[in-house]
């Protein structure tokens, strides 16, 4: 998640103190992720510098708090970020994918045992994260997205697990006299 | 004590070159208070465990015990009336009764058992509201949506002192909110004592369970253990960020 842009989409509803920003940070992520305030006021000066937001000077010369405002460039430069997808155009070099692949050309090892290692240990991380979820009392909504987020992610991890297992029992079937399991023709550019 | 025992049970079907071995030598053990979830690709023995858990179907080998008592040591009127009073069955396709109310749906069990009309429909009411759709308990189940209808198929396998909580797939084809709506009941339903098995391959549904148990070719090959405090994972999650 980009601080930067966090912190511009906090002060675009009005203008703000560090310690409000560092507060609201935390709390719209529902505390997962904390924020040190040197990291805050670190990109405040960024995006001062950057012409994204000013602060209230006088405030500083008094000796009180330094209020921090969004300018229009700011403006435009969180319009762009937030209707801007992230890059997904290549696939990630993605460990787990990796070692399931590896699985296959290591003689003696049962590459549907290694799924189901990474299997288990991705569905107990799925009751962790649920088990947050048992108490609707203490859920505000906030963190309900993130640890919806989690969850998706980690199923989805599941579910290519369980499509790989299932591609791999069939094409043993298929063809018993393999020992690598399927030929895999395209080459993918993993992304660094 | 065990609510339910699954002992070393095994089911083939056909005989000879056809035989099919739907489970082998299956042990679990479910402690009233809690949900287990039961995960496996197609195929791989889910539902066959889940019918001869809750007696409808009988195992080749091994033993099923519920509440200290072996099935096999049961008559087949002492077995109705075990699926009748202690079992609850939550099914994919919700298995409603299309002429029948809401209401009535879920108040036909306890009839079936010998209730009055008027006691069978006050629990029957009182089930409903519990899984919060009481004010559409006079609708027919085409009046209902999806997750209404589970709702009523839930509530159906919660009602009067049923202790034991059988669910294939429960969330069918139910969106995100509403499956999770389900789990909620069913987790509802444990805390108030029952004993559940989920079968499932939605690792979402089955991560509301206290432990999941992993299938494959009928067989049981892993098991979940359980897990840390959700502030232990809070605690490691909490990593600086760029």
């Amino acid at each position: 998640m980009s601080v930067r842009h966090a912190l511009l989409a906090f002060l675009s509803e009005g203008p703000k103190y560090g310690l409000q920003l560092r507060q609201e940070f935390e709390e719209s992520t529902g505390e997962v992720w904390p924020l040190n305030v040197g990291q805050v006021y670190t990109t405040l000066q960024r995006l001062e510098r950057d012409e994204l937001i000013e602060s209230d000077d006088r405030g500083e010369e008094a000796g009180t708090q330094k209020a921090f405002r969004i300018t229009e460039a700011g403006r435009e430069e969180l319009d762009t970020w937030l209707s801007t997808p992230p890059d997904m155009t290549e696939p990630p070099r993605d460990e787990l994918v990796i070692k399931v692949l590896a699985a296959l050309h290591v003689p003696g090892i049962s590459v549907h045992d290694v799924i189901q290692v990474h299997r288990r240990y991705l569905v107990e991380l799925m009751q962790q994260w649920t088990r947050l979820k048992e108490d609707e009392a203490d859920f505000d909504l906030t963190f309900a997205l993130v640890v919806d987020a989690e969850l998706f992610r980690l199923d989805s991890v599941v579910r290519w697990l369980d499509t790989a297992d299932g591609r791999l029992k069939r094409a043993a079937l298929e063809a018993p006299s393999a020992k690598r399991g399927p030929v895999i023709r395209r080459r993918l550019v993993a992304r660094r | 004590m065990s609510y339910l025992e699954l002992r070393q049970v095994s089911k083939s079907y056909g005989a000879g070159a056809t035989e099919v071995q739907a489970l082998c030598e299956v042990a679990l053990a479910v402690e009233r208070g809690s949900l287990v979830a039961v995960m496996g690709p197609s195929g791989s023995g889910k539902s066959t465990l889940l019918t001869i858990a809750g007696s409808l179907e009988e195992p080749t080998s091994g033993e099923v015990v519920i509440d200290g008592t072996s099935l096999a040591a049961m008559s087949r009127n002492d077995k109705a009336r075990l699926r009748r009073r202690t079992i609850g069955y939550v099914f994919q396709e919700f298995n409603l009764l299309a002429g029948l109310t809401a209401v009535e749906n879920v108040s036909l069990p306890l009839e079936l058992d010998g209730l009055s009309v008027k006691k069978a429909h006050t629990a029957g009411m009182a089930a409903l509201a519990e899984v919060g759709i009481a004010e559409r308990a006079s609708h027919y189940p085409d009046e209902l949506s999806g997750g209404e209808r589970q709702r009523v198929a839930i509530a159906r396998a919660v009602v009067g002192e049923r202790h034991l909580l059988l669910a294939d797939e429960p969330s069918g084809a139910l969106d995100s909110m509403n499956s999770e709506a389900v789990m909620r009941m069913i987790l509802t339903a444990c805390k108030r004592g029952a004993a559940a098995v989920v079968v499932t391959h939605d690792a979402q549904l089955a991560s509301w369970a206290d432990r999941v148990v992993f299938l494959r070719d009928g067989r049981v090959v892993d098991q979940t253990v359980l897990p840390p405090s959700p502030e232990a994972l809070l605690e490691e999650s909490s990593r600086p960020h760029r």
